[in-house]
């Protein structure tokens, strides 16, 4: 216990004084919500679909958790190019143990990161129908965090270098983010979309937000929850799997 | 009574052999020298004895313990000096050490009191709290010196430990690791280039060459079989003066790469 929650502090402690990094992963969270809120909502809202804000602002904290949480997960290729690794890899603690701190320190950060975003978009007009219920929704924030800083350290486990990097950027979480149903309704897509965001499990994670915020639903909460759930088993086990597998 | 006992070790990786059926027992509270160019093995054996590679062929007896089966009670009695930083950049150097404290599993109190001594000792104390990037490579070493101390291995596995520094801490940290050898009954395992550094300290001395031991004994020894006079000369009559080839790491691309991307 006590080890898990040291490797926990410590990537709290590197987030908290990365500060440049926090302002630049907010940014494009911004610009999102700016561009595509301001931009897109009188298409939206003519289309009789209400305003897009209140319909863009889960997606986009969907987009700054899943981004975050991989990018965390990631950066235990980081550690083993500078060594920090080794220390962790040759302490009497098992990797079990060191998998699940670094993916709840990561989850942590990105949940933290999922809340500015929300605090963010309420200063661009907007409004959660009720503040219990987006507390709920910080519990299911962190639930997809988790999910996504597990997929990261699977990810990682495989990967020796950095080089890497774009190809997951571009390859995995972009279109994870843009196939989620983030920015557009997944009701009356082509069906080839909507078959596609069912397999995306950010699609469930994000329908859970809106249900939580705006109380919009496309799958259900219940189904969201035991979706999010089953994955994040499967991947914090896959995930232990193939770290304990890592030789330096 | 041999604290490290090695037996036709060998690693392979896909067709290269690093390691070639090296066997050596250490004994305990022996300062062991292992000796070797660049690539010739020695890295790579350092990480099988401490748990972080799985050896193709072979078996190791580290404390009584196996590496492989039983790798948290190797852990538990060996402390490991990296030839390279392993440090946390982001963190202060007290937030290094009592990350390792609490890893080893040290009571805070324990924890508290032996950071401080090792800390003064390696008279870091008054930078405890400044982040580790602020310190120079010399001091980087120093703190990892303090920290591979401090849960008190009976093992201590050093590879390359004075790469960069200069003599008086070079001294310093010696005449420490000595006393501990002495007091402790602490084995020490080290790896260095530089010669007149093993001919001072180690009692014994491997000598590796191309994944195989080519040579082993007190400095004495291999001296008068090879007929020099001089460590270095011995060792450069047993190992050839061609210069090797160490592999590109693709460390230095990343550093680019990294400075680049901003953290």
């Amino acid at each position: 216990m006590k080890t898990i929650y040291i490797l926990w502090l410590r990537q709290l402690k590197r987030y908290i004084r990365s500060k440049s990094r926090i302002v630049g992963s907010l940014a494009q969270p911004l610009l999102f919500l700016l561009a595509l809120g301001y931009g897109m909502g009188p298409v939206f809202q003519k289309a009789g679909q209400g305003n897009y804000i209140q319909f863009l602002a889960p997606g986009i904290i969907g987009m700054s958790i899943i981004f975050t949480s991989i990018f965390y997960g990631l950066e235990i290729i980081w550690d083993r190019q500078f060594g920090f690794l080794k220390e962790t890899l040759v302490a009497p603690v098992s990797r079990f143990n060191i998998m699940i701190g670094r993916t709840l320190g990561g989850a942590t950060v990105a949940t933290v990161q999922g809340v500015i975003v929300f605090l963010i978009s309420m200063l661009v007009g907007f409004r959660p129908v009720s503040f219990p219920l987006a507390l709920v929704a910080v519990l299911f924030m962190l639930l997809v965090a988790i999910l996504f800083s597990a997929i990261g350290i699977t990810i990682a486990s495989l990967l020796d270098d950095m080089q890497g990097f774009q190809l997951i950027m571009n390859f995995l979480v972009m279109p994870l983010f843009f196939l989620s149903g983030a920015i557009f309704p997944l009701q009356n897509v082509p069906g080839v979309i909507e078959k596609i965001a069912m397999f995306d499990p950010l699609s469930y994670g994000i329908d859970a937000f809106r249900q939580l915020l705006v109380n919009i639903s496309h799958f259900g909460l219940m189904t969201d929850l035991t979706v999010l759930v089953a994955v994040t088993l499967f991947f914090l086990s896959l995930g232990s799997y193939f770290f304990s597998k890592v030789q330096i | 009574m041999d604290v490290i006992k090695v037996k036709n070790l060998t690693k392979k990786f896909d067709d290269f052999t690093a390691v070639d059926h090296i066997s050596f027992d250490v004994a305990e509270g022996e300062i062991f020298a292992f000796l070797g160019p660049n690539g010739a093995g020695k890295s790579t054996t350092i990480k099988m004895l401490t748990t972080l590679l799985t050896p193709s062929e072979g078996t190791i007896e580290l404390n009584g313990h196996d590496p492989v089966n039983d790798s948290n009670a190797v852990r538990h009695s060996i402390g490991v000096i990296f030839q390279d930083p392993s440090v946390d950049d982001e963190l202060t150097a007290f937030e290094n050490m009592e990350f390792h404290g609490v890893l080893y599993g040290l009571s805070r109190k324990e924890r508290r009191k032996r950071i401080k001594e090792l800390m003064e000792f390696v008279e870091l104390w008054d930078r405890k709290d400044s982040l580790v990037k602020e310190f120079s490579g010399g001091m980087k070493r120093r703190l990892e010196i303090a920290r591979g101390l401090l849960h008190h291995p009976k093992v201590l596995f050093l590879d390359e430990p004075t790469l960069g520094l200069d003599p008086q801490t070079r001294n310093h940290m010696w005449s420490y690791l000595q006393e501990l050898n002495k007091t402790k009954k602490m084995t020490v395992f080290f790896t260095t280039h530089y010669m007149e550094e093993a001919d001072r300290v180690a009692k014994r001395i491997a000598v590796i060459d191309h994944g195989k031991i080519i040579a082993s004994g007190s400095s004495a020894e291999l001296k008068a079989q090879t007929r020099t006079e001089y460590l270095e000369d011995a060792f450069l009559a047993l190992t050839g003066k061609e210069i090797r080839e160490e592999e590109g790491s693709t460390l230095d691309r990343m550093r680019i790469h990294r400075r680049v991307r901003g953290r």
